[in-house]
């Protein structure tokens, strides 16, 4: 009875604090992506021919994020019927587009407004008993362009 | 040293190439942060305490790797790729891997 009610209790609070976390992050992140709108980041190998000088340096941004109890016990539903998962999907989602933001966030620092050769890596660190995501770590990486000065 | 992920530099030449280095760090957590990710895995959200302790280790093995390119004598480091794996429980390893080379 105690298990059920402390369960029961837990759901609620991953519900309502991991909805709240979500909202207040993907609003963040929209802020911030009109905020760095005019870096041009692209995953293209060869960076176009200039006629001014430009230097380059590597970038890069991370991010650790972890879903709720709510959302890995619908996972864990999901899991007997398979399917879209998705609870996961937008986890996934924020944690890319945190990266990227990270990174640009870096790259402007550098008075960079382009990022080429971009790769995205997605790495789950915890892996708890029965081998579900728990929490992954993104990085976005890729190299900065800047006009010399 | 220019470490970057591009397989050429603009404007510049390669005149030498000197074969692949590589850096790696394998990196734990402590206790306390362990508890607060164990907090953080119920609400959901980020984990600040691991983003930065992953941070750190990559620019460990970057520099591990700069280390290696000069011990052989490059000034540049091209095609830089990162990867990360966990081991085990509360560990994870943290990789980058890259050409060396001499740059005109």
């Amino acid at each position: 009875m105690y298990d059920l009610i402390i369960f029961i209790t837990l759901l609620a609070l991953g519900y309502f604090f991991g909805r709240i976390a979500e909202k207040k992050h993907y609003k963040s992140i929209i802020k911030r992506e009109k905020q760095y709108k005019d870096i041009v980041a692209v995953s293209s190998r060869i960076p176009p021919i200039s006629d001014v000088p430009m230097s380059s340096c590597l970038v890069a941004g991370s991010v650790v994020v972890s879903v709720d109890y709510f959302k890995r016990f619908l996972s864990g539903l999901r899991a007997l019927v398979g399917g879209r998962v998705i609870a996961y999907e937008s986890l996934l989602d924020r944690a890319r587009r945190e990266a990227m933001l990270r990174m640009k966030k870096q790259a402007r620092d550098l008075n960079a407004n382009m990022v080429f050769n971009i790769k995205l890596e997605t790495c789950s660190i915890s892996k708890n008993a029965r081998g579900a995501i728990g929490s992954i770590e993104v990085l976005a990486y890729g190299t900065a362009f800047s006009p010399e000065k | 040293m220019i470490v970057t992920n591009m397989e050429i530099i603009p404007g510049k030449k390669i005149s030498q190439h000197l074969g692949l280095v590589q850096g790696s760090t394998v990196r734990a957590k402590h206790v306390g942060r362990d508890l607060m990710a164990g907090l953080k895995n119920l609400f959901g959200g980020e984990l600040k305490g691991y983003t930065e302790l992953l941070q750190e280790s990559r620019e460990e093995a970057v520099n591990r790797m700069k280390e290696q390119a000069s011990a052989v004598g490059a000034n540049a480091v091209l095609n830089v790729r990162f990867s990360t794996s966990s081991i085990t429980q509360g560990a994870a390893e943290l990789f980058a891997y890259g050409t060396a080379v001499i740059l005109e």
